[in-house]
């Protein structure tokens, strides 16, 4: 479903991604971790398009995603190959990003109106629907600024799934949330795990979470992926050194 | 400025205008200064119209525009802040007859003036623009919107907001600049007092009276630039990205 | 052919003559601005209410006014209180005044960002508040401040041409009476929106520069 060939980023002098290699198969969860500044954020965010490429290519279902075909090779892409591809993707960030001057509700039908063309009774059915999947359909015209950090991360989870996207991208989702609340966005995206056929990426410090709900963990160190595996061989035998370094601090932290 | 000091200031000002106008035989000056009043009230509505027509414009394809539009913005937002609004006014009054091209005062007083102040405008508004959070941007990409959409529905509206007050003072800015137009003929309040004082020889009571009435219409658009403030924030405190 | 080159160059001398006046106007009228706008900034700080209220009034009233009718008001009111002033001055005075309101916000601004623990260092070291205001804040407060004044300097450079209102013989009026001289106005005038454009620019740049200065300089 994605797959990375040999992608490679850079800011300025330091290599983030090192010809990174990772081939996602569909509706495989794979739960991403490693150390701060091991290039976790900057996966997903290639494969957002958030940031350019400077080396390889990110397949998405079998389409290059930042290059299209031209002429029989490949070229970058313009921003309207762009659009066509990333509309299989979606994501939930670290901080939200939930729009302040829109309501729940508007916050979650604005692009399927705007972008995909729905008509506005079918994206508003549909975005309730999803609101009270995530168990905010009493908050559709609350301002998000009203909300606790779990209820907006759950609307932005919410607002990301409007968009049907095949592939779910979750950067550290519950990082900036208070502890209490970190088990109703973990419940919410367990549950959609269960109720749509989602490929999902997602960094998370939840280790216990990506223990259970991963079908693959991939540990990062220094823009590689170091060592990975079934959840069960990374948390219980890892094998390589700074695997086992990064979990035994991990757990130590609580 | 405060509310309360708002509120204070009107206060003194209409009691000190009060006393002014009884005093100083106020049927004589009335009539006449109304009339200026109306006229200054028209060029203002009409300047401010334009300004911020100007600045969105400029600021738009200075931001956004191909290289060509991206420069004729940049050199208009800089000839006009460059030059001095009285500078441009003459130019429209006096040069461009010369050039074959003549303008009812009232047009020149209007083009020069809105366009002076959509000239700072569009620095307010690239200002606005820039203050939204690059979050709020990424957030429209991940969910697939295209640059143009985004701008309109997601990142104008909230800068927007972060823009009224400064535009508030723009259009005092603009306020006090047609008195400039008393200088082409036109006849504002600034003319009105000018041909008063010297029909009746009364300067300091219709000079007072002068002052306090633009004092009255600068009030008039910080009470108005505030009451839209809070429109437009829907009374909650938003602006910051959530 | 619109624009006359022999006529511009005999035009130029005359109008070179002519901005003498206007930047003696800017520079005695922002110095005025600069020490008067001090002086209200402070007195809007003043603990007593009565002089803080009425400093606030009259700041904000001066602010929300036209220059014009300030400039008309000193030269026609004041000699009929036996203030005499010539057309230089009184245009010169009221642009210091109308500039130094503005001014006053941007030191007010500047007083404000120092950080309370100043205040309280200066308390505790039991200086007198006349001491605190000469050796500790206004020294921190001023510098930062500078690009902001600077900006101040430019706008009120700007607005000199209002002198020509009162017949001072300054940049625009000495333009206005060569295109009436000549019936030829484009020329002149236009060639003063060139002056203070120039201007504009190089000052601009200047104020830039001074900025970046200013931020690397608060960095170290
Ligand atoms: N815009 C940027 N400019 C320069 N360096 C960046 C930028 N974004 C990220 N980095 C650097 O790239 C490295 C990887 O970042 P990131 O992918 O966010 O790490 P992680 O999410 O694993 O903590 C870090 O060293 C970070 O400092
Ligand atoms: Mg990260």
């Amino acid at each position: 479903m994605v797959r990375f060939s040999g992608v490679t980023k850079r800011y300025g002098d330091l290599t983030v991604l090192d010809n990174l290699d990772l081939d996602v198969a569909p509706q495989e969860k794979v739960a991403i971790i490693g150390p701060s500044g091991s290039g976790k954020t900057t996966v997903l965010r290639m494969l957002m398009t958030l940031e350019r490429i400077d080396d390889g290519v990110i397949y998405v279902d079998g389409r290059p995603l930042t290059h299209m075909e031209s002429n029989g090779g490949l070229v970058r892409a313009n921003e309207k190959y762009l659009r066509s591809v990333r509309g299989d993707i979606g994501m939930v960030f670290q901080h939200f990003n939930l729009f302040p001057h829109m309501t729940v509700l508007r916050n979650c039908t604005e692009a399927p109106i705007n972008v995909l063309g729905l008509p506005k009774a079918q994206a508003e059915e549909r975005a309730v629907e999803l609101l009270e999947l995530v168990g905010l359909g009493d908050k559709l015209g609350e301002y998000p600024q009203r909300l606790s950090g779990g209820q907006k991360q759950r609307v932005a989870i919410a607002r990301a799934l409007a968009m049907r996207p095949k592939v779910m991208l979750f950067d550290e989702v519950t990082s900036a949330l208070d502890p209490e609340l970190v088990g109703e966005v973990l419940n919410a995206i367990r549950m959609l795990g269960k109720q749509f056929q989602l490929t999902m990426l997602m960094v998370t410090h939840q280790m216990g979470f990506a223990k259970e709900f991963a079908d693959r963990v991939c540990f990062f160190y220094e823009g590689k992926i170091h060592e990975e595996g079934p959840p069960e061989q990374i948390f219980n035998a890892p094998e390589r050194e700074r695997t086992q370094q990064f979990l035994s601090a991990v757990l130590e932290a609580g | 400025m405060p509310l309360k000091s708002i509120v204070v200031t009107a206060i003194i000002a209409f009691a000190a205008g009060l006393v002014f106008a009884s005093f100083a035989g106020y049927e004589l000056f009335i009539p006449g200064l109304l009339e200026g009043t109306w006229i200054t009230i028209k060029i203002t509505l009409g300047g401010a119209l334009l300004a911020v027509v100007a600045a969105f414009i400029a600021a738009l394809a200075k931001m956004y525009g191909p290289a060509p539009i991206r420069w004729l913005a940049t050199c208009y937002i800089e000839v006009f802040r460059g030059t001095s609004a009285l500078v441009q006014l003459f130019w429209l009054f006096f040069v461009l007859p010369q050039l074959g091209v003549t303008l009812s005062p009232m047009m020149s007083a209007i083009l020069a003036l809105g366009l002076n102040i959509g000239a700072y405008g569009a620095e307010v508004v690239r200002g606005g623009i820039n203050g939204v959070s690059r979050d709020q941007w990424e957030a429209t990409i991940a969910l697939n919107m295209s640059r143009p959409l985004a701008l309109r529905r997601i990142i104008l509206p909230q800068a927007f907001i972060a823009m009224i007050p400064p535009w508030g003072n723009l259009f005092i800015e603009l306020l006090k600049s047609t008195s400039l137009v008393s200088l082409i003929t036109i006849s504002d309040l600034t003319f009105r007092a000018q041909q008063m004082n010297q029909a009746t020889f009364r300067t300091l009571e219709i000079f007072t009276l002068v002052l306090l009435i633009y004092l009255g219409i600068s009030l008039l658009i910080t009470f108005g630039m505030r009451a839209l403030e809070r429109i437009a924030t829907g009374g909650i405190v938003r602006g910051r990205a959530s | 052919m619109f624009w006359d080159w022999e006529y511009a160059f005999e035009v130029l001398p005359v109008l070179a003559g002519a901005s003498i006046i206007t930047i003696q106007a800017t520079v005695l009228g922002f110095i005025l601005a600069l020490v008067l706008g001090l002086i209200f900034a402070i007195m809007r700080m003043s603990r007593n209410r009565a002089i803080s209220g009425a400093t606030t009034a009259v700041v904000e009233f001066i602010r929300s006014t036209p220059l014009l009718i300030q400039i008309f008001f000193i030269y026609f009111v004041l000699p009929e209180f036996g203030i005499v002033l010539d057309a230089f001055l009184a245009g010169t005075l009221a642009l210091g005044i109308h500039y130094a309101t503005y001014c006053s916000e941007v030191y007010r601004a500047g007083i404000e960002a120092i950080p309370r623990g100043q205040w309280e260092a200066a308390t505790a070291l039991n200086l007198s508040p006349t001491t605190t205001f000469r050796d500790i804040i206004i020294p921190q407060a001023i510098p930062p401040v500078v690009p902001a004044l600077g900006n101040y300097l430019v706008a009120l450079f700007k607005e000199t041409p209002l002198l020509s209102a009162i017949a001072v013989l300054e940049l625009m009026q000495t333009a206005k009476i060569l295109g009436s001289q000549n019936f030829r106005y484009i020329e002149p005038i236009t060639l003063v929106g060139g002056f203070f454009l120039i201007f504009s620019l190089i000052a601009s740049a200047a104020n830039r520069y001074a900025e970046r200065r200013l931020s690397t300089i608060g960095k170290r």
